[in-house]
């Protein structure tokens, strides 16, 4: 393995887990050619005449479909922190005594810190996903066989059709799914809104196992996931808890100075003229998000304006905008809470959509980059508006990067954070990892005041007049740190090994991630 | 011997925890366990260090949990750990004066809104100035537990010199008297702008302030104005509002606490406020006799920003200037609802617009149309233009 430094300049590995990577080489750049990755060719001959594709247990499924040391298995996080079958699964694959899984989650959660035992004894080889809490914790001190890949959601799309990543197994956890496979997520006791996350793995694995705790006569209506890709059905007692899968209520932050940020993002969006009929959004579920949607709607009753549609993670503040025709559309990528999950049940203007419409770089053309704005979060960004959502200031990998780089390319990308948390300031001098390139992040929103990437003349010109406390980044990074008593030391990092890449969205790795000395 | 300071508890943040056992040889045990180590950990140690340097102290074991505690909250801490295990040692260790917290105020600037933060929560100062309110008051009264006010007053003291309250008026709230007057030392020097007198029932209460303010201000060279908002809570308190209100030409304010006045009355508080409305009447009367702002007390339902806005127009309309708040999201309701509204301020330009005019021409009387327009008139809608100006 040799380190590269990359067009951002930073060193990223030429070889990582025996697979060659390519440095990053700047913002659409990457361009592969050839022919997308093809799934085997099946035939129906060989799959039972009468639709019923139930077996006995996952151990069964899973040997039917082969399992063998060293595969890919993909799962996915509609679950959230209360996905139990992941756990169920690596459980069996364990008691099979199969090694060296490469673990393709969409995304993991502290629940899944059940899996560490596994890491350690090698069923599990390495993670290719979202490393959460403790996950990443194990993974920072490099207790981990093999490095570990982080990718966006549509990151992940791309690398499973160019073949980057060739899934073995896929195991979908479906709330409700019929003897064939049809499968849906916004019904049963477990329903968790939509499956949008597995389905490239339904449509380009080797063998797709679904498991339900919900088994309808055929056919489950509607279907999320097709059960013409489906080879195995398997009944299980429960998915996991239903109350950590969806909220039963998202909450608006209480906090002053997180309702003084969402207050100053709803006066610059209109300030800055993006608030007129026909509009277009996304700004996700975080506590400042929904304020800032509460600021937001009231503007536009204000001024009696309608958005064309909003893209989800949805909750009950988008659902009331749906129902009380704030926007004609909700396109939702993932559902929050039990009246985001209700609603789209209910209501055919509240629309399941999955990374391949918004995000993914081998799409003839993506939903992220129509949107007029997005408001998204960050642990860092540095003086040249780069964004790290992965890392924490000490080193520590503790977060996935989600839909954050994808959503990058809308029109106007604002980032909404605290100037510091307890002493930790937020904006620093060079990001810890680079997760975002500074050129696609226009405007950093704090309670501090609001800076504006230098490149958007544009809108710094439209906000001039407006009142909002426009300051240059320097000018934040600054006064925080007079407060915060000086810049944070760094991090003591062994640059010598390489626990982590993080891909930028054409599958380029854009920084490495390096383990923690303690 | 062994003394604690702070608060423990994974859930707190931006403060710390200190646990100090004396010794008498062994030099400076320190023992550190930080959410923030990595980055600031060294700087934390330095701190402790130095401060055991400046308190000549040779041997004492130090244990401290910190929550991410910003260095102004980390040496109050200490400082009082310090000094409950040393009650003989004087000296103060005071963090810089940050040089955006120099600002002097004026008898006659705006009170609409005024921010109480309890003494003993540091996290809730630095942000408090961004959202602007006329005034901030760190209190060392009623938000502060018996057991915890020396915690309060090296906190509120490090908080004056080193929180930028982003052009705030600096108000701190002392203790009832006698033991308010003990809260002087810790605050005088250190750019306070107006002492809030809780619960004060005559002119003496006033007097004996200002008394020891002079002492204070005088062992300290300060010649900067310090006034005082006398808080009035009680029946006697009403009676004797004007000679309150008039004890000294540093009393820019006076302000009134329903929750003491109306048990005092032995009545209940109600919305209505029947209960309250001739103390609060009679408070106006008062401060206006002796040409002071009046303020109403504070408005307790976070929640309810309706009814904080209907509270407000109701105070101004009695005569009120201002308004206590307990959360920062009430300060633009009560700055909103205190704005002259546009009738007021159309109005108010044509009288000025008319008494401009009659000046010119010499006439010694205003008229707007067939109207006269007293002198009072003019000096008002004067006030609601200036008050536009300011704002």
């Amino acid at each position: 393995m040799k380190m590269i430094k990359n067009a951002a300049g930073r060193l990223v590995p030429d070889e990582i887990n025996n697979q060659k990577q390519i440095p990053y080489k700047g913002v659409g750049k990457y361009k592969p050619t050839g022919h997308k990755y093809g799934p085997p060719i099946r035939s129906c001959a060989d799959y039972p005449a009468d639709g019923n594709k139930v077996v006995k247990n996952l151990r069964e499924a899973l040997e039917r479909a082969g399992l063998k040391d060293g595969m890919t298995i993909s799962t996915h996080h509609h679950f959230r922190d209360g996905d139990a079958l992941t756990n169920m699964l690596f459980d069996t694959i364990h008691k099979m005594g199969v090694k060296n899984i490469r673990w393709f989650p969409s995304a993991s959660f502290p629940v899944h810190s059940h899996l560490i035992k596994y890491l350690e004894d090698g069923t599990i080889h390495h993670i290719e996903g979202s490393m959460n809490g403790p996950l990443g914790r194990f993974a920072s001190e490099g207790k981990m066989r093999g490095v570990g890949v982080l990718r966006s959601h549509g990151g992940r799309w791309q690398a499973i059709q160019d073949g980057e990543v060739h899934i073995d197994i896929a195991v979908i956890a479906a709330p409700t799914a019929d003897p064939f496979g049809n499968a849906t997520g916004d019904r049963g006791p477990a329903a968790c809104g939509l499956l949008g996350f597995a389905l490239a793995d339904s449509i380009y694995a080797d063998n797709v196992i679904v498991a339900t705790d919900n088994l309808v006569p055929f056919p489950c209506i509607p279907w999320q996931i097709q059960g013409n890709n489906v080879d195995y059905v398997v009944e299980v007692p429960t998915l996991g808890d239903p109350s950590k899968i969806v909220s039963g209520t998202t909450r608006v932050t209480k906090s002053p100075d997180r309702l003084l940020i969402a207050e100053y993002i709803a006066r610059f969006v209109d300030a800055a003229g993006f608030v007129k009929d026909g509009f277009s959004f996304q700004a996700g579920a975080g506590g400042i998000n929904l304020a800032f949607l509460e600021f937001l709607k009231a503007r536009m009753k204000e001024k009696g304006v309608k958005a064309r549609f909003v893209r989800g993670g949805s909750t009950q503040y988008l659902v009331q905008m749906l129902e009380e025709g704030l926007t004609d559309f909700i396109l939702d990528g993932q559902t929050f809470d039990l009246e985001g999950v209700r609603s789209m049940r209910e209501n055919p203007n509240h629309v399941n959509t999955s990374p391949f419409t918004s995000y993914n770089f081998h799409g003839k053309g993506n939903f992220a980059s129509m949107i007029d704005f997005v408001v998204l979060g960050a642990t860092e960004v540095d003086l040249n508006f780069n964004g790290n959502v992965v890392t924490h200031s000490d080193g520590y990998l503790l977060h996935g990067i989600g839909g954050w780089q994808n959503c990058l390319t809308s029109k106007c990308t604002i980032l909404a954070i605290p100037s510091f948390r307890d002493r930790i300031p937020v904006i620093v001098d060079e990001v810890t990892t680079l997760v975002g390139p500074g050129e696609l992040i226009d405007v950093i929103v704090t309670e501090r005041g609001i800076a504006i990437n230098p490149n958007r003349k544009d809108l710094i010109k439209a906000v001039k007049g407006s009142g909002l406390p426009i300051k240059p980044i320097e000018q934040i990074f600054e006064e925080v740190n007079a407060i915060v008593g000086g810049k944070p030391a760094k991090p003591k990092l062994n640059k010598d090994k390489v626990v982590a890449v993080i891909k930028w969205v054409d599958g380029t790795v854009i920084d490495s991630v390096y383990q923690v000395e303690k | 011997m062994k003394v604690t300071a702070g608060r423990q508890g994974k859930t707190n943040r931006s403060d710390c925890y200190f646990e100090l056992t004396s010794a008498r040889s062994g030099g400076i045990k320190l023992k550190v366990q930080s959410k923030v180590e990595s980055m600031y950990g060294e700087s934390v140690r330095n701190l402790i260090l130095e401060m055991c340097e400046f308190f000549e102290i040779k041997n004492l074991k130090i244990y401290l949990e910190d929550y991410g505690a910003l260095p102004f909250t980390l040496a109050a801490r200490f400082e009082l750990a310090v000094k409950r295990l040393y009650s003989e040692i004087q000296k103060e260790y005071l963090p810089p004066f940050n040089p955006n917290s120099k600002y002097k105020t004026s008898k006659e600037r705006f009170r609409r809104s005024r921010l109480y933060l309890p003494g003993n929560q540091p996290k809730l100062f630095i942000n408090a100035g961004l959202h602007k309110p006329d005034g901030i008051i760190l209190d060392l009264e009623d938000s502060v537990s018996p057991q915890e006010k020396d915690a309060a007053q090296l906190l509120v003291r490090n908080a004056l010199r080193a929180v930028d309250f982003y052009g705030a008026e600096r108000m701190v709230r002392i203790n009832q008297l006698p033991k308010g007057l003990e809260d002087l030392k810790y605050v005088v020097p250190h750019n306070v702008h107006v002492i809030l007198i809780p619960k004060c029932e005559t002119a003496d209460d006033v007097v004996a302030v200002r008394d020891e303010v002079n002492k204070i201000k005088k062992a300290n060279k300060i010649r900067s104005k310090i006034y005082f908002m006398p808080i009035i809570e009680s029946a006697k308190g009403v009676i004797n509002a004007y000679e309150i209100a008039s004890a000294a030409d540093e009393v820019c304010a006076v302000a009134i606490g329903l929750e003491d006045y109306t048990a005092d009355i032995g009545a209940q508080r109600t919305n209505e406020g029947k209960e309250s409305f001739y103390a609060r009447s009679a408070l106006v009367n008062a401060a206006k006799a002796a040409g002071v702002q009046a303020i109403d007390t504070v408005f307790s339902d976070v929640n309810d920003m309706e009814a904080l806005r209907q509270s407000v127009l109701e105070a101004k309309a009695l005569g009120f200037d201002g308004k206590g708040c307990i959360h920062p999201r009430q300060i633009k309701v009560v700055h909103e609802a205190f704005a002259p509204t546009e009738e007021e301020i159309e109005k108010a330009k044509k009288i000025v617009a008319a008494f401009e005019e009659a000046k010119a021409k010499g006439l010694g009387v205003v008229s707007l149309g067939s109207k006269m327009i007293d002198p009072p008139v003019v000096k008002r809608a004067l006030k609601t233009l200036e008050y536009l100006k300011q704002m």
